[in-house]
C-alpha cells in the first residue's frame, strides 16, 4: 500500500493515504476555487447550507440519526483558505471497520452520504430551502463578526488585510459581512451549480481500506456530479513589497495590546525562508521567544509565521500598550540578528530539527495529512512532505542568510485599548 | 513489567510501579514516527492549601502554574531549549488538579526522556528568574482576561461554588502572583513533585524496559510523604444564581452550569464521568431533539455545546454558546429535562446515542496526548481508563435518567453571561 494521487473523473482527484494505525478512517471532499471577494461569502455559506439536508435525509435530525447509526460517524463542513484558493467541502471521520461489532461496512455508507451532501441537496422549486439559507446566512454573519472575539486571531487577520489590500490573499476565508448579508436563495443556488460543475474536486482517504474499494465507493457516491470546463488552480501572486512601511492603529476595548508586523520576502527560496523564520520566531527556541518574551518579559507570546505559498512573514505578539515601541524595536533587532548571521551554533540545527520533526510526524495524524496535501494541491505545489524534508536537510547557513536578507518590513498593525484619561 | 491487552480497543499497556512509588505506563506504538512522554503530578490550580511537615500552608492563587513555568529553568540553563535543540517539541500545562510536562520527538527519545525526568524533579529557582517570570505571566493573564470564553467559564465556576478552590483561576491574578516567592515555590515542589504523587506515561515506538530503566536511574529513591490538601467545604447550594459581564464581543454568550454531586474515587468515578457525558448527549447533544429544534429555529448555532467535568470534590455539567437570547435558551434546557423526566428517554434514541458514544470514545484513542492524559487521570482517581468499554456496557438508560433528574434542576444551577459592550 502506497500513497497515491489518481484522477478518477474529469477534474476529480483522489489522494489515497493508506494506513492501519488509526482507530478511524478519514474521507474528505474539497472543492478548490480562486479566493475572490465577489464569491468568498457565497462559497463559505454553501457547505453549511448543504449540511442541513439531502433528498434522502432532508433535515439535520435525520442526518444525525444516520450518523449515530454509523457508530457516531462525523461529517463536518469546512471552509479553508490555502494560498489564494478557497477550499470548501466536507471531512468525514468514522471508526475503522475492525472495531465495528459484526463487521458492518462503514466506508460505503459514509461515502454515499458525502456524495449526497454534495450532489443531492434538498430543494424546493429548484432552489435551496429558504429557511436553511436564512439560518446559515445568519450563522455566517455571526461567525464573521465573531472573529474579533478572539483578539489574537482578529489582529492576525487585520494585519493580513492591511498588508494585502487589493490582493486576494487579504480576503478572509469567510468573505465579508456586507456580501454575506446580501446572499439570496436564488443567487446561492446559481453559485452552487457553478461551483460543483467547474471547480476542481480533491478527494482524500486515509485509512485501512484498499484503493480499489475507496475509488469504487467514491465513484458511485459522486456519479451525479456535473462536470464541465473545470478550472485550473494557480499559485498565489507575489506580494509587491512596500518601500515605506504602512502603519495602522486600531482601538478596541481590550486590556492587552496586540502588535502585528508583516514582512515581504524578496527571495523565492522557500526552504531558506522557512528555516530563517523558524530561527527568527517560529518556535519556542526562536530569537523572538528567547528575547522578547524570556529576556525582556515583554509578552506572553511573540512568534512569527512564514506564509510559504505567498512569500510573507508575519509576527504576532501580545503586549502592554506602552511597550509597543520597545517591542517593535526588539522584533526588528532580532530580525537583523538573523540577517547578519549572528546565531549561536545550535540555532540553525535546532530550527532544522524542529521542522524535520514536524514533517516526520505528519503521518501520525489524519487531520494533518489531509490538511497538508490539500494545501499543496490548492497552491499548485507538487512537493510531498519527503521532498520538503530532503530540501531542509540540505539547506546551508549561507542559503538561509541570503534568503532572510531579502526580508523587509512592510506593514505594522497595532491594536490598542481605549485611552483612559485620569 | 506486566502487559495488559485491551482487546476491544486494540491497545496494550505495560505498567510498573517503582519502589519510590512512581507509576509508569507504556503504550508501544511501533507504527508511529513520534514518541510522546507525559510526566504529571497530582497538583494543580486548586491545591493552594495543604499540610507540609505538620504545618498547614496557604499559598497564593496561581502558584502551581507559576511553578510549571519556572521548572524549565535548570542550573545549566533552560530545559525547554535543551529539549528543542535535541529534536523534541516540549511543553507543559497546568489544570485545576494536575500539572503535566511533555514532549514528542522522532529521535533521541531516551535522551529526551532523561532530560524531562531530570528537570521536573530537580528545582532550580533564583530571585532574579522568579521576578522576571512575573512580566510574562502577567501578560498571559491579561491575554486570557480578554478571552470571553475564559471569562464565561471562570465566572460560572465562581457562581457555582462557594468555598471550593475550584473557584480559583489556574493562573491566579496579577495581584496574587506578586506574592509568590522562591521559598513558596520550593515548598510546593517539595510537597507535590515526589515520585509517589506522579505518573509517567509514554506512547510510541519505544521499548517499555528502557523507559523504566531511565526512570529508575534519574528519579529520587525517596517517594515522598502523602500530602493532605484542603479544597474547602462545599455546601450543596450554588454561590450565585446569575453573573454577567460586558466585554468586547459581537454576540452574547452564555453558560449554564449545574452543580452535581461529586463522585467517589475508583471505577465509580469513571462510571459517573461516562453517565454525565451520556446525559449531556441525550439532553442536548448534536442529535438531540432540543438541539435540533433550537438550531432549526436559529436560536443557537454550531458553537452550542455541553460537557461534564469532575475534579476533586467537584462535579458539574454545563452548556452554552453564542446566543442572542441566552435566558430563553437556558430555560429551554430546563424544559427539555422536565420533559425527559415526564415522558422518559425513548429507547431507540437512547440506543443510537449509545452507539455514537462508542464511536467518539474510540476516536479519542487516535491522539497520544489524549490517551496519556486519560490514563493519568484514571491513575489519580483510582481507575483504569482503558476499561471504559466494559463500564459502558454496565450503564443503563435508568442511570442516565436518574442523573438528569437529580442534576438538571433549578436549585443546582447558575447562569453566566457575557454581553457586548454598549
Amino acid at each position: 500500500m502506497k500513497t497515491s494521487r489518481t484522477q478518477i473523473a474529469d477534474g476529480v482527484y483522489l489522494t489515497y493515504l493508506p494506513t492501519r494505525k488509526f482507530k478511524t478512517g478519514l474521507l474528505s471532499a474539497q472543492f478548490v476555487t480562486p479566493l475572490r471577494k465577489e464569491t468568498a461569502s457565497a462559497y463559505a455559506l454553501l457547505p453549511a447550507v448543504l449540511r442541513r439536508g439531502t433528498v434522502c435525509y432532508p433535515d439535520m435530525g435525520l442526518l444525525s440519526a444516520e450518523l449515530d447509526r454509523l457508530y457516531g460517524a462525523q461529517i463536518s463542513y469546512t471552509v479553508r483558505k490555502k494560498g489564494e484558493s478557497q477550499c470548501m467541502g466536507f471531512v468525514a471521520s468514522f471508526i475503522d471497520e475492525s472495531f465495528v461489532p459484526g463487521g458492518e461496512r462503514l466506508l460505503e455508507p459514509v461515502a454515499s452520504l458525502l456524495g449526497e451532501l454534495i450532489c443531492e441537496p434538498v430543494t424546493r422549486s429548484g432552489r435551496f430551502l429558504p429557511a436553511y439559507v436564512e439560518g446559515e446566512r445568519e450563522n455566517l454573519v455571526d461567525a464573521i463578526r465573531g472573529i474579533r472575539n478572539d483578539k489574537r486571531d482578529y489582529a492576525d487577520l487585520r494585519l493580513l488585510q492591511e498588508m494585502c489590500t487589493g490582493e486576494r490573499y487579504g480576503i478572509s476565508r469567510l468573505g465579508d459581512e456586507q456580501s454575506a448579508r446580501k446572499l439570496s436563495v436564488a443567487k446561492l443556488y446559481a453559485g452552487y451549480t457553478e461551483l460543483i460543475s467547474s471547480a476542481r474536486l480533491e478527494l482524500f482517504y486515509c485509512g485501512s481500506a484498499a484503493m480499489e474499494r475507496v475509488e469504487q465507493a467514491l465513484l458511485e457516491a459522486l456519479s451525479a456530479l456535473p462536470r464541465e470546463r473545470v478550472r485550473e488552480i494557480f499559485p498565489p501572486e507575489k506580494h509587491p513589497a512596500r518601500k515605506t512601511p504602512r502603519e495602522v492603529t486600531e482601538t478596541l476595548d481590550v486590556t492587552q495590546g496586540k502588535l502585528g508586523m508583516g514582512f515581504s520576502c524578496g527571495s523565492d527560496d522557500a526552504t531558506g525562508l522557512l528555516l530563517g523564520n523558524t530561527i527568527f520566531g517560529g518556535s519556542s527556541n526562536s530569537k523572538l521567544f528567547l528575547n522578547v518574551r524570556e529576556k525582556l518579559s515583554l509578552c506572553y507570546y511573540a512568534s512569527s509565521v512564514y506564509h510559504r505559498s505567498k512569500g510573507l512573514i508575519t509576527v504576532s505578539s501580545g503586549i502592554e500598550f506602552e511597550d509597543v515601541e520597545q517591542a517593535r524595536d526588539e522584533i526588528l533587532t532580532q530580525l537583523k540578528m538573523v540577517q547578519e548571521g549572528r546565531l549561536e551554533d545550535w540555532e540553525l540545527e535546532g530550527a532544522r530539527s524542529t521542522l524535520l520533526n514536524s514533517y516526520t510526524t505528519l503521518g501520525d495524524s489524519q487531520a494533518r495529512l489531509e490538511n497538508f496535501y490539500l494545501g499543496q494541491l490548492a497552491t499548485a505545489s507538487e512537493q510531498t512532505p519527503e521532498d520538503q524534508a530532503a530540501e531542509l536537510r540540505e539547506a546551508t547557513l549561507e542559503q538561509v542568510l541570503a534568503a532572510m536578507n531579502t526580508v523587509s518590513l512592510d506593514t505594522v498593525y497595532f491594536l490598542k485599548g481605549n485611552e483612559v484619561t485620569e | 513489567m506486566k502487559p495488559s491487552f485491551y482487546e476491544r480497543i486494540g491497545e496494550t499497556v505495560y505498567r510498573e510501579k517503582l519502589p519510590n512509588g512512581l507509576q509508569i505506563c507504556v503504550l508501544p506504538k511501533p507504527e508511529f514516527a513520534k514518541s510522546y512522554a507525559f510526566f504529571a503530578t497530582r497538583y494543580g490550580g486548586m491545591d493552594t492549601r495543604f499540610c507540609l511537615n505538620g504545618k498547614w500552608l496557604d499559598t497564593p492563587a496561581g502558584i502551581a502554574h507559576y511553578l510549571e513555568h519556572k521548572m524549565f529553568d535548570t542550573k545549566e540553563g533552560n530545559a525547554l531549549q535543551k529539549l528543542a535543540q535535541n529534536g523534541a517539541e516540549p511543553n507543559a500545562f497546568t489544570s485545576n488538579a494536575m500539572t503535566g510536562y511533555y514532549f514528542d520527538s522522532t529521535r533521541n527519545f531516551e535522551e529526551n526522556l532523561a532530560i524531562l525526568l531530570s528537570f521536573v524533579s530537580v528545582p532550580y529557582f533564583t530571585e532574579e528568574s522568579v521576578a522576571k517570570e512575573q512580566g510574562i505571566i502577567s501578560q498571559e493573564i491579561r491575554m486570557i482576561e480578554d478571552d470571553p470564553d475564559w471569562q464565561l467559564y471562570t465566572r460560572m465556576l465562581k457562581a457555582l461554588y462557594q468555598n471550593s478552590t475550584a473557584r480559583t483561576p489556574v493562573a491566579g491574578s496579577i495581584e496574587s502572583i506578586k506574592e509568590i516567592t522562591v521559598q513558596t515555590l520550593y515548598d510546593c515542589h517539595k510537597a507535590f513533585y515526589t515520585p509517589s504523587n506522579m505518573i509517567l506515561t509514554v506512547v510510541g515506538p519505544v521499548d517499555p524496559i528502557h523507559v523504566v530503566d531511565i526512570a529508575r536511574r534519574i528519579l529520587p529513591l525517596d517517594g515522598g510523604p502523602v500530602i493532605a490538601r484542603d479544597y474547602g467545604t462545599e455546601p450543596e447550594e450554588v454561590a450565585q444564581k446569575r453573573t454577567s459581564i460586558a466585554v468586547e464581543v459581537s454576540t452574547p454568550q452564555f453558560l449554564r452550569g449545574f452543580k452535581c454531586r461529586p463522585a467517589e474515587e475508583g471505577e465509580a468515578y469513571l462510571r459517573r464521568q461516562m453517565i454525565g457525558e451520556m446525559a449531556c448527549d441525550i439532553l442536548m447533544g448534536d442529535s438531540s431533539p432540543l438541539y435540533l429544534r433550537l438550531y432549526g429555529e436559529g436560536r443557537v448555532n454550531g458553537s452550542f455545546g455541553s460537557a461534564f467535568e469532575m475534579m476533586p470534590g467537584v462535579a458539574y455539567l454545563y452548556a452554552g454558546g453564542d446566543c442572542k437570547e441566552p435566558e430563553a435558551v437556558s430555560d429551554a434546557i430546563m424544559e427539555e429535562a422536565a420533559r425527559l423526566e415526564r415522558e422518559g428517554i425513548e429507547e431507540a434514541y437512547y440506543q443510537r446515542v449509545r452507539r455514537a458514544c462508542l464511536g467518539s470514545a474510540l476516536r479519542g484513542l487516535n491522539s497520544f496526548e489524549n490517551m496519556a492524559v486519560t490514563l493519568t487521570e484514571g491513575y489519580f482517581h483510582g481507575f483504569d481508563a482503558f476499561r471504559f468499554l466494559q463500564l459502558f456496557d454496565s450503564i443503563t438508560k435508568e442511570d442516565v435518567a436518574g442523573f438528569l433528574k437529580e442534576s438538571i434542576v433549578e436549585e443546582r444551577s447558575a447562569l453566566s453571561l457575557v454581553v457586548p459592550k454598549a
